[in-house]
């Protein structure tokens, strides 16, 4: 601790800071640019001027940039002087000098931090009549727009793209005065992060695409916390309506999990709440009824009549929501409802995150380690924000050596400037080359076989009690030793594993290398296959092969699948077969699929984005969503549709679920501590400037509608209500006076950067405690097999999630069809790049012609598919495939076969 | 009493001037153009519509009773999709015109707007959009503005120069 004097007044401020983040922590209002709470001071805006007293008599001072001063005992300075404040409006003048007269027409209006801290220094007028500089514009694809004469040259995309997220295509380009933030010619930014650019930049340069075509300003969104869906990290975001309609995700501050960023997945992914493919009304026997009483009433019917009923719970579906189920149709009844392989995943994974005895990191942890190794994953794609995160661990060692030199962290060009020298290793075995490869010690590449094997060495060579494959070669045993060499040393080793790989040796050979680790500090990660795997995984359920076998042999003929398109967890046959045995199948679901299309009753399902649900995260953290808008009749929730259909439902509130489900389900009891209690007056989604109540609705009738009311949560759809005394974990709008922008989250921290006052969201339901047995079920190498080729279905950003692929941006972003082999293979099949295959797959009777692209990454013998993409829908993870070069006479019907 | 008289002969004075108020509706009053009444949309130099659907109006209004939805036409101009007012709740304070930074929204003099159903007082886009420009005849806000629209490319906004050439090393 250090004590400041700051305008005359003492402080007590962290020590090693730097001014600027400190001042900032105080709640002190000061300007700036260029400085980035996650990535540190450069200096380059000047914007962030004070004052500094050599002591108590110097009266004169001088003049520093705070982000770039380190906090000292008795510093003292002057945010108020007169030349500090003279300096920074004539600073902004400056750099106002070139700017556009855009706002009304900018994107960032109204949440710009431009405009704020333009407006914090008094400069309202412009003095400046000669000529502005301009900038033509760049194409940048589907995510983020470009408007380049509104550039203040502050550095902080660049800092971000590049430095921060290990970008490559974002550059500043031209000279002096004329600095230009771009890309080398127009084209699509290829990091996957590239959305956060929106909320990086201080201005409009790079603003919301989607947005910015359904554009709303921010004091126009009707917003509550929220939780991301697409995929196990559970990202905090803020979605924001209009008209009801879902506009644009924005990061919801978590000091623990996602911290100021979020991946483009997260940000672009909502499209399908506002799809075509949405169901509005509920149908029965596909024919649309207009109230949901008549649904209910049918389904009742259902129920009562049925021989026997099963429900097929979700992963993607809320605890509540599973639970209902679960009590609807009776523990016994309850199928999981995931694929064979995953549920056997799942199912270790908890064990070993429940009774393994080690500690699972949250991505701020992840950030803090000093040794990482990823088996199996191809984190950028499996679990995005988590590549972020490791990409900043490899710096660890940077900032030891800093710290040795006596360079604070938070200088971050200086620190940079030491990234040659050391690293901290990253090590990554995957199937193929991944996109974190640049920041990497060493890569390795395998089927999944090898990746375990390579495991099991590890921990073997970290601790001889952990067995040891047998017949491993040379190479293979040198990098073990190496890499587990390195682990040894660390501190803080991480190890990051998951379900891509579809193995249950890769997850357990991760275990044994993270038992085996000697440091106290260690930790274990998994990523897991969608947004509540863990949830389901912990309410428990019997598998889906049981419910197929319950409906074949007649025990049960009346089905109810919630928010689950069962044609992804098994072969299209074996679902038909299924779904065509059963008397009634009653679906609730929010979009159409495979599954919808069978269904005899089909009951239409709110989204995240209207209803109220606790999801788990992969560190097993429960986190509450809250509906942003209300669901329009006769869409529900799914939890609700459940409760209705009961006789004598025991609850009728969201809330009183969540208790019944924390009291029946001891791995949930944590949830019961949830702040969803009442909160009087409730929380207002609406900002306090929110615009047009009293016309929005008067095209339909002049009368205005009382709000919605919400009986479910602590928030209300209106502007009434209270913001002042509220956990800024519940705050729907984050703005302060002056604040108007996202970066007023500064004022709900309890330091910069550090947790949200009264604590971050979310309850963290596993402790690490015990200790498992070395697990010992090693496989054999995988041998290829002459003539057929082993499916690896490879995750993906923006095609390998159900509902996000259903966004039209995202969907601009599919890789392109193509199926990916080494290159001699490719030798053997006699094709080149770009020439096509066809793919032969027995269980389906049918063939598949697709271009190849050889990538030399790939493991001989197996055919990488990207997950997700509709001509590979079919194709299972480890499938036995022939494959043919196919001839140049194409027939023009490819892969469509859906 | 002296006070009280002098106030009797003011009042009877008065019976001798012209009268202040006129006979409406019969006769019509003469109303300055700044007359804070109907509100219309209103076009630039150019012909085309002023607003650029910026929302300023509608956050200012103290009733709000405004309610517009930005969209773009194929050239990147900015204009309202629907923008509609419900006089019925209107106040004319003129905050909106006070607050537009495009001159597009303006009240005008005309105050008579009576209805039997207040449904009608509900005022689209296509009631309130006039031919002219209104009380201010030369502002063009995309003239001055950076943002290109069709047939203004950048660096042919007011006081702009030609876009920069980044492959030059001239300083
Ligand atoms: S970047 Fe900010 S200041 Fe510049 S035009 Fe946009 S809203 Fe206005
Ligand atoms: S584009 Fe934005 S973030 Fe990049 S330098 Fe310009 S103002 Fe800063
Ligand atoms: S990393 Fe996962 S949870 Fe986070 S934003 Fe991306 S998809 Fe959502
Ligand atoms: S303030 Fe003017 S330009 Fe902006 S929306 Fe209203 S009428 Fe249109
Ligand atoms: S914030 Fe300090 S110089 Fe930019």
């Amino acid at each position: 601790m250090a004590t400041i004097e700051v305008d005359g007044r003492t402080y007590e401020v962290q020590d090693g800071s730097n001014l600027l983040a400190e001042c900032l922590s105080l709640g002190l209002d000061l300007p700036y640019f260029c400085w980035h709470p996650a990535m540190g001071s450069v200096g380059a805006c000047r914007q962030c001027a004070v004052i500094q007293y050599k002591d108590a008599e110097d009266t004169r001072g001088r003049l520093v940039m705070a982000c770039i001063t380190p906090v000292a005992d008795n510093l003292r300075i002057s945010l108020n002087a007169d030349v500090a404040r003279q300096f920074r409006a004539d600073n902004i003048e400056l750099l106002m000098i070139n700017h556009p007269h855009d706002c009304p027409v900018c994107e960032e209006g109204g949440e710009c931090h431009l405009q704020d801290m333009t407006l914090m220094t008094g400069h309202t007028s412009r003095r400046y009549r000669g000529r502005k500089r301009t900038h033509r514009n760049q194409y940048l694809g589907p995510f983020v727009n470009h408007e380049m004469n509104r550039c203040i040259a502050c550095y902080r995309c660049v800092r971000f793209y590049n430095d921060y997220a290990g970008g490559a295509d974002l550059e500043v380009l031209g000279i002096h005065n004329n600095v230009y933030f771009g890309r080398h010619e127009d084209g699509t930014l290829e990091s996957e992060f590239s959305g956060n650019l929106v909320e990086v930049c201080p201005t409009g340069v790079f603003t919301d695409k989607p947005f910015s075509d359904r554009y709303t300003r921010k004091w126009d969104l009707q917003t509550a916390p929220s939780v991301c869906v697409h995929c196990s990290l559970g990202c905090n975001t803020t979605p924001g309506e209009r008209y009801g309609e879902l506009r644009r995700i924005v990061n919801r501050y978590h000091g623990d999990v996602n911290g100021y960023f979020l991946c483009d997945r997260g940000r672009f992914g909502y499209g399908f709440v506002n799809s075509d493919l949405r169901g509005r009304f509920p149908r029965i026997e596909r024919q649309p009824v207009a109230v949901a009483g008549t649904a209910i009433e049918h389904f009742r019917t259902q129920i009562r009549s049925a021989k026997g009923i099963i429900g097929i719970g979700s992963p993607r579906a809320s605890l509540e929501a599973n639970f209902t189920l679960r009590e609807l149709v009776g523990e016994t009844n309850f199928f999981l409802g995931l694929d064979e392989t995953e549920h056997d995943l799942l199912e270790s994974i908890l064990g070993i995150l429940a009774n393994g005895g080690i500690h699972t990191p949250t991505l701020r942890e992840t950030e803090q380690a000093d040794a990482v190794l990823i088996l199996g994953e191809d984190v950028t794609h499996s679990a995005p924000r988590l590549a972020l995160s490791l990409r900043q661990s490899v710096r660890n060692a940077t900032f030891d050596l800093a710290r040795q030199l006596k360079i604070p962290r938070w200088l971050d060009a200086a620190v940079r400037q030491l990234e040659g020298q050391v690293q901290s290793p990253l090590f990554i075995a995957s199937v193929h080359a991944t996109r974190l490869h640049d920041s990497a010690a060493e890569t390795f590449h395998g089927s999944p076989e090898a990746i375990a094997r390579l495991g099991f060495a590890i921990a073997h060579s970290l601790n001889p009690e952990s067995p040891l494959p047998s017949g491993l070669d040379e190479a293979e045993e040198a990098l073990a030793a190496l890499i587990a060499g390195r682990l040894r040393e660390a501190k803080r080793p991480l190890i990051v594993s998951g379900t891509s790989c579809a193995s249950l040796a890769v997850v357990q050979a991760a275990y044994n290398i993270a038992r085996a680790l000697p440091a106290q500090n260690k930790g274990l990660l998994y990523a897991l296959p969608e947004a509540n795997s863990l949830g389901l995984t912990m309410i428990g359920g019997r598998r889906l092969k049981d419910a197929f076998a319950r409906v074949q042999d007649g025990s049960a003929d009346t089905m109810v699948i919630l928010e689950n398109d069962l044609y992804r967890r098994a072969p299209a046959p074996q679902i038909d077969a299924f779904l065509d045995a059963a008397r009634h199948v009653a679906v609730i679901d929010h979009l159409e699929n495979p599954t919808t299309a069978k269904a005899g009753l089909l009951l239409p399902a709110a989204t995240f984005a209207e209803s109220e649900g606790t999801l788990v995260n992969n560190e097993g953290r429960a986190q509450c969503y809250f509906p942003v808008y209300p669901a329009q009749e006769p869409i529900l929730a799914g939890w609700e549709w459940l409760i209705r259909v009961m006789d004598n439902p025991r609850w009728h509130h969201f809330r009183d679920l969540t208790s019944a489900c924390a009291a029946a389900i001891p791995a949930l009891a944590g949830i019961e501590r949830f702040p969803a209690e009442e909160h009087l007056p409730k929380i207002p989604r609406q900002p306090h400037r929110y615009s047009g109540r009293t016309a929005m609705h008067a095209d339909v009738s002049v009368i205005e509608p009382p709000p919605p009311q919400d009986c479910e949560t602590p928030f209300a759809f209106s502007m009434e209500g209270d913001t002042v005394h509220v956990p800024p974990a519940l705050l729907p709008v984050v703005w302060a006076p002056g604040w108007n922008s996202n970066q007023a989250i500064n004022k709900f921290q309890d330091e910069v950067a550090g947790p949200l006052r009264s604590g971050n969201p979310g309850i963290r339901l596993i402790q690490a405690s015990g200790m498992l047995p070395w697990f010992d079920r090693i496989p054999p190498a995988f041998v290829p097999e002459r003539g057929f080729w082993r499916i690896v279905r490879l995750p993906n950003i923006f095609a390998g999630e159900e509902l996000s692929a259903h966004s039209a941006p995202v969907a601009e972003r599919f890789p392109d069809a193509c199926v990916f082999v080494n290159p001699e293979d490719a030798e053997t099949l006699a094709v080149s790049n770009g020439d096509s295959v066809e793919i032969r797959y027995e269980l389906e009777l049918s063939s598949l012609r697709i271009p190849v692209r050889i990538d030399s990454t790939m493991p001989a013998g197996l055919l990488g598919i990207t997950a997700g993409l509709p001509p590979f829908r079919h194709l299972p993870n480890g499938a036995r495939v022939a494959l043919i070069k196919a001839g140049p006479e194409a027939p023009a019907k490819t892969g469509e076969n859906q | 009493m002296l006070s009280q008289l002098r106030s009797l002969w003011e009042v009877l004075k008065h019976t001798f001037v012209k009268a202040d108020t006129v006979e409406y509706p019969e006769q019509k009053p003469a109303l300055s153009p700044r007359y804070r009444g109907r509100i219309v949309l209103t076009r630039d130099p150019d012909g085309e519509e002023r607003c650029v659907a910026c929302n300023l109006c509608a956050v200012v209004c103290p009733v709000d009773c405004i309610a517009l939805q930005k969209t773009e036409d194929e050239n990147g101009r900015w204009y309202p999709e629907f923008f509609r007012i419900n006089f019925s709740r209107c106040i004319m304070c003129g905050f909106c015109e006070e607050a537009c930074p495009t001159c597009a929204i303006q009240l005008t003099p005309d105050f008579e707007m009576c209805e039997y159903d207040r449904q009608n007082m509900v005022y689209e886009k296509e009631h309130l959009l006039i031919d002219g420009t209104g009380k201010y005849h030369d502002y063009n806000f995309y003239r001055v503005a950076g943002m290109a629209i069709g047939g203004k490319a950048k660096g042919q906004a007011e006081n702009e120069a030609p876009p920069v050439d980044l492959k030059t090393l001239l300083p």
